[in-house]
């Protein structure tokens, strides 16, 4: 029943751009808010009221995905035909993966480390790091705009995917951590 | 400041034309119900003067007790009178197995494995038992406020799931109540400190009640109260402190067995220690066992260090959701405190050292949740045409679907904004597959077993195909109460299967209609009348607010023959309902929906344009 086919740029009137003003996006999403969310249909008939859920759950589906950096690259690479979202096996140059796989050794270590707090806090912000030069990689190749400049900007994303996913373990280690 | 025009009398309607809403706190311990009154939102007392009713109801033989005279017949009474149901609701019976406390009464399992509570009259769920807290509460609104309620915002902590949720809502239903929302407690509390302080904003709302625990980081901003992030624990509150307590007293008692009434006894002697405990550095309890008395004495020290491990694990919750909210600790510019919990000082003490700053208390923490319920409430009753205020909530656990190898796959995280949908591609996994089992769970774990499960539904009439050619689209869609509902879609074919998620220990439709139908306030008459008075309100709602939109827009976004088109439709259902068919009025609504289901998207999109007014196209294309 909803029929939106203008992009997530588009609905929420933002340029379409990597270097996001997160700030305005966070402005519009609540000016939209205000207007779709379903509590401001409440006493109206429940066509009002399903209409808008559908509604808001695009808004909020358009902002939680321009919010994070990696989703946002993925978006823009979609709107370029690049599908990194659903991508099951990906190809990446040696040198990236070996880097992973020290990355994620230091992970395992922290468990029986005598200092775990300080270990998690250097690796993440190693992380951090890396994942803020993808970042600055991703945005001057896109700004390229040509079919090699973004297909190189999708192994960004491929590698972003992994630090993203180093980035989330870490977190689940410092909830076991904190649950001893 | 348009947070404080809310309040202004000048504003409301006539007071004829107010509709009554009222916000009511479902609490563990203890519930209550609030209205706005002239400008003001203040929870409603008995004829006694209490505010508080405890959440107790004791059935006899000669009907159904609730608050302080159940409460007062609990130890002698024991399994006809039902305390903390609340830790009851949406689970089933093996979960019960796994919480203190609740040993003492005498379950009896039924088909689905939802547990029924063995009394004097009767087996009682947990959720018909909720409704009689929930009827006694309407009762006293209908009393102070003398007139019929439009409906009410019910509050459920930040950190149930959606079987805690849909019993909630079940029970309201039970109890004749119309949800306007189930609204997350502590944003109910931060809307009630919000309004008084005109607050803007990081704030985190310390939620301990008697059976559960809640942390929300939210964001204030113009009269928008947007959720960040929430985590918990929702069996973990006030209660266990007494329980802790209780089996301390138990050691010194020299550890023998109890019956049910005396365990009940020392947990209640164990809470009145505990409320001392917040006056008085040490308190001196006689207990009587075996036939005789002791005394004992508890000292505050002894106290905080049998609560202290528990007392961590709030604060370690509240570390997380402030990663989760992507916030940092010195942006937080104040704490608020709710929960009758959280006036145990070893809980003020802790949380203000973790935060840096002394936490709010202001607001009596046992009434906050219904204040703020009241208020929004009465915006939701469309009393406050003008109101800027909006609650944004998110999903407090993650769901997603049974996987291969029992594991559970996310489809839509924690802390995501509501409503929410989000569709996830499955495919058959052996050759000539034609069904396919949709498990749907909750929560954070990697494996199935240790999530909580949801429903389960079977998508039958797939096609034979090779191992994964089959292309099934499974879509959640989560509404503005956090309640999910599912759907899935084979796609070459398009066999469609969809479900209203209705919890594994919960109650279907049918079993609540047939509540409905044995409790003596209806009889069979009135559920007739009952169900036409619906259909009719339902029909009179989509016409009117379909004839105010064709005013407003009709001649924008309308062509003659559509108008003339849906003016004939109106014409149809306008003499339908006022006939006396209720399945009529049913079938008129539908029509009428479809029909002018494009003047309402056409309408929203408008509105979309209208909002980003200002956001010019220039701006759009300005840095691309």
């Amino acid at each position: 029943m909803m029929d939106i086919t203008q992009n997530y740029f588009e609905f929420l009137a933002l340029p379409v751009t990597y270097q996001l003003d997160l700030q305005a996006l966070s402005e519009r999403s609540r000016e939209l808010q205000k207007t779709l969310h379903p509590d401001r249909f409440s006493h109206l008939s429940d066509r009002e009221r399903r209409l808008s859920v559908q509604y808001t759950a695009y808004l909020n589906e358009a902002v939680a995905t321009l919010k994070n950096p990696l989703s946002r690259a993925q978006y823009l690479l979609k709107l370029e035909g690049i599908d990194t979202f659903s991508e099951s096996q990906v190809q990446l140059d040696p040198m990236f993966l070996m880097q992973q796989m020290e990355l994620r050794e230091s992970l395992e270590d922290i468990a029986s480390a005598s200092d775990p707090d300080a270990d998690i806090e250097r690796l993440r912000q190693t992380v951090e790091q890396e994942m803020k030069s993808l970042r600055e990689q991703f945005d001057s190749y896109y700004q390229q705009s040509t079919p090699s400049a973004h297909e190189a900007a999708a192994v960004c994303v491929r590698k972003m995917q992994f630090i993203d996913k180093l980035g989330r373990e870490i977190e689940v280690l410092e909830d076991q951590l904190f649950d001893e | 400041m348009a947070l404080l025009q809310i309040a202004e009398p000048g504003q409301s309607p006539e007071p004829h034309k107010r509709k009554l809403a009222v916000g009511i706190d479902l609490g563990t311990t203890n519930s209550l119900v609030a209205a706005v009154r002239s400008g003001e939102s203040t929870t409603l007392s008995d004829e006694g003067g209490s505010h508080l009713l405890p959440s107790v109801v004791r059935y006899t033989e000669q009907g159904v007790v609730v608050g302080q005279a159940a409460l007062a017949k609990a130890s002698v009474d024991p399994f006809n009178t039902i305390v903390s149901v609340k830790r009851l609701m949406g689970r089933g019976i093996t979960d019960l197995k796994g919480l203190q406390g609740e040993a003492v009464y005498r379950f009896s399992e039924r088909e689905g494995g939802m547990p029924y509570l063995q009394t004097v009259a009767g087996d009682k769920s947990p959720v018909e038992i909720s409704a009689e807290i929930l009827k006694t509460l309407k009762a006293r609104a209908r009393a102070t406020l003398e007139g019929e309620l439009e409906g009410a915002v019910i509050t459920v902590p930040a950190y149930f799931d959606d079987a805690q949720r849909q019993a909630t809502k079940d029970a309201a239903q039970l109890a004749g109540i119309k949800v306007l929302r189930l609204l997350n407690e502590p944003t109910a509390a931060a809307v009630a400190y919000g309004l008084d302080q005109a607050a803007e904003g990081v704030i985190a709302v310390y939620d301990l009640g008697g059976g559960t625990f809640d942390i929300s980081i939210l964001r204030l901003n113009k009269g928008v109260f947007e959720v960040l992030a929430t985590g918990g624990d929702s069996a973990l509150g006030g209660d266990d402190f007494d329980l802790a307590l209780a089996g301390w007293f138990l050691d010194q008692l020299g550890g023998k067995e109890v019956v049910a009434g005396e365990s009940r006894y020392l947990t209640e002697k164990a809470r009145w220690v505990k409320e001392q405990l917040t006056d008085h550095e040490s308190v001196t309890v006689d207990l009587d066992h075996a036939g005789q008395r002791i005394s004992l004495d508890v000292s505050r020290e002894l106290f905080d260090s049998l609560v202290d491990s528990l007392i961590s694990k709030t604060i370690r919750a509240c570390r997380r959701s402030l990663r989760d909210a992507g916030v940092e600790l010195d942006e937080v510019q104040d704490v608020v405190m709710v929960g009758g919990s959280t006036r145990v000082p070893a809980v003020r003490a802790r949380v203000e050292q973790f935060f840096q700053r002394a936490p709010r208390i202001d607001i009596d923490p046992d009434r906050v949740v219904a204040v703020g319920a009241a208020i929004q409430a009465d915006v939701l009753a469309g009393n406050k045409p003008d109101s800027e205020m909006l609650l944004l909530d998110v999903l407090p656990l993650s769901l997603g679907l049974e996987t291969m190898g029992g594991l559970a796959e996310k489809v839509i995280h924690r802390n995501s904004s509501i409503p929410v949908a989000r569709a996830q591609e499955f495919t058959t996994y052996q050759d000539g597959q034609t069904a396919m089992m949709i498990h749907v769970v909750q929560g954070e774990r990697e494996l199935v077993s240790d999530c909580r499960s949801l429903a389960q539904f079977v998508l039958r009439g797939i096609p034979p195909m090779a191992a994964g050619a089959a292309k099934i689209r499974v879509t959640f869609q989560v509404d503005a109460d956090g309640l999910l509902g599912v759907s899935a879609k084979e796609l070459s074919t398009g066999v469609e299967s969809e479900i209203q998620v209705k919890p594994s220990y919960g109650l279907d439709d049918n079993e609540i209609a047939d509540m409905l139908k044995a409790s003596y306030s209806f009889a069979e008459e009135d559920m007739v009348l009952r169900n036409l008075r619906e259909q009719q309100v339902e029909a009179d709602r989509l016409l009117s607010s379909l004839e105010q939109a064709m005013q407003a827009d009709g001649q924008a976004l309308l062509t003659a023959e559509e108008l003339d088109h849906l003016r004939e439709q109106m014409a149809i259902l306008q003499t339908l309902r006022d006939g006396s068919d209720a399945g009529l009025i049913e079938q008129g609504v539908k029509v009428l929906s479809q029909a002018s289901d494009f003047f309402a998207a056409r309408r929203m999109d408008q509105s979309i344009k209208n909002a980003l007014k200002g956001h010019s196209i220039d701006e759009i294309e300005g840095n691309s």
